[in-house]
């Protein structure tokens, strides 16, 4: 069952009732200079009822902690936001571009996996074609997908119901 | 000063390998004890991973570290996105020995148990902590005569809960490396806003992602700079490659050089703007690159 923003975040042991509505999140916010992300009232909203699940302005924010930095509330913003994210993924509402760089790691272990152009940058650096990282350590690789099998990432990820309504929207 | 490994994350190995290079012969020159960390994944990438299932960021990222604990090294990273990944996981996990317990379990199916034994460092941090300017200073060899737009970033400094870099308004530590390599770093406006490219912002949201870098590439371009440096290879991805998309999408050109400072680290110590990669940037600007080789 989803629960209530309100306890969600208790139980992560964040709050936004101290929030007292000044702005200066907002007027901190690069990203709301560009999108509809407004951060004071996404906070209050968080505060009302599970809508806040459905916002996409949830996934507006870059994470660069500014507001977090600047309340003098010290509420712990981003936390926050990143808290209901995870609610909202668990919902099976996910960005289809997310959920294709998840896909990436849960194959090749790296969110932005290496290509020919880059092969060939390496080589003419002088260096391995491959990085010491999953890509040049197969049995690496297994246990990175090991562990996203266990974890229940791979089923929260390739859930068939949010794969339809990915191709819904 | 502890050994460290070398922890190089998606972005540099796969889309900026001179900054791999670059690195590498940094700690090399500065007589730093590094070794690669073998088998290491994506942080994993904290606005996708963390914003998906806090569980799973945090047995991913563990792997990472449990890989340097296993040397006996602390985690030394390149990358903004690594570090805030990496340094975070780490600190939720020594402070919360039920969530270290629930990774653990996970860890087992792979014969792998994390301790918390080793650090995660920044390169950036760890320079200005580890050596100083002065030390820095006296490892060049040639002093670079440049004009030059500084980004910190965000996650090197911030959460400052999380960090010990002092002031997250008007830092110091970064300008104080750049101009120990003879350059001069100049101030603009919004100096310390961000790239516009973290969170997840990039990768779903690019048209929103690029405006917040245009702003930013604006303020730069009124300062009058020979280039930017920068910390982290998303911000330099945002910062270069975004200057080409910028230009397809808004018509705006800027055609600022953009470096990560271990290149320019590198190329102060005596390396050519070829041997660490400048000349792979999507932004190709050959006076800036001409001067460069001195
Ligand atoms: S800065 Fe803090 S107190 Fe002010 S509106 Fe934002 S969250 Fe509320
Ligand atoms: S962390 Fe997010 S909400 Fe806060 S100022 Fe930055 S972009 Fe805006």
């Amino acid at each position: 069952m989803t629960k209530e923003p309100v306890k969600l975040l208790e139980d992560e042991g964040l709050t936004f009732l101290t929030c007292m509505q000044c702005g200066t999140c907002t007027g901190s916010c690069p990203s709301g200079r560009y999108t509809s992300l407004n951060t004071r009232r996404l906070v209050l909203s968080a505060r009302r009822n599970k809508d806040v699940y459905h916002d996409e302005d949830l996934w507006m924010c870059t994470t660069c902690y500014q507001c977090q930095e600047r309340c003098p509330r010290g509420i712990k913003i981003v936390d926050g936001i990143l808290t209901l994210r995870t609610e909202s993924v668990h919902m099976g509402l996910m960005l289809p571009d997310h959920r294709k760089v998840a896909g990436l790691v849960i194959d090749k272990g790296h969110a932005v996996p290496i290509n020919d152009a880059n092969r060939e940058r390496r080589k003419e650096l002088g260096m391995d074609e491959l990085p010491e990282t999953v890509h040049k350590y197969p049995d690496a690789l297994e246990q990175v997908k090991k562990l996203v099998e266990v974890t229940g990432f791979v089923q929260l990820v390739r859930n068939e119901g949010s794969e339809v309504a990915e191709e819904g929207q | 000063m502890k050994p460290v490994s070398l922890f190089l994350g998606c972005i540099i190995p796969n889309r900026y390998p001179g900054i791999e290079k670059a690195t590498k012969l940094v700690l090399d020159g500065l007589g730093i004890d590094w070794a690669d960390l073998a088998g290491a994944s994506c942080c994993p990438a904290p606005g996708v991973f963390r914003s998906f299932d806090k569980v799973t960021w945090l047995t991913l990222a563990a792997r990472n570290i449990v890989l340097s604990e296993q040397m006996d090294r602390d985690v030394l990273t390149i990358c903004n996105g690594c570090f805030g990944s990496l340094a975070d996981a780490n600190h939720e996990l020594k402070n919360d020995p039920g969530l270290a317990r629930q990774v653990n379990k996970h860890l087992g199916e792979v014969d792998m148990k994390y301790k918390g034994s080793a650090e995660v460092r920044h390169i950036i941090e760890f320079l200005s902590k580890e050596f100083g300017p002065d030390k820095v200073k006296d490892a060049i060899k040639r002093p670079l005569e440049l004009k030059v737009a500084l980004h910190y970033g965000c996650h090197l400094i911030k959460p400052s809960k999380d960090r010990d870099m002092g002031t997250v308004e008007n830092p110091v530590f970064f300008d104080e490396l750049v101009e120990a390599l003879g350059a001069k770093s100049i101030d603009y406006e919004d100096k310390m806003a961000c790239c516009g490219a973290g969170g997840g912002v990039r990768s779903a949201l690019l048209d929103k992602s690029l405006e917040m870098a245009d702003a930013k590439l604006l303020h730069i371009a009124e300062a009058g700079v020979d280039c930017i440096v920068n910390a982290c290879p998303f911000c330099h991805l945002q910062l270069d490659f975004g200057q080409v998309e910028i230009k397809d999408k808004f018509g705006h050109e800027y055609n600022i050089p953009v470096l990560h400072y271990s290149q320019l680290l590198a190329i102060a110590m005596g390396y050519s703007p070829e041997d660490v990669g400048v000349d792979l940037n999507f932004i190709k600007n050959e006076e800036f690159i001409d001067r460069l080789r001195g």
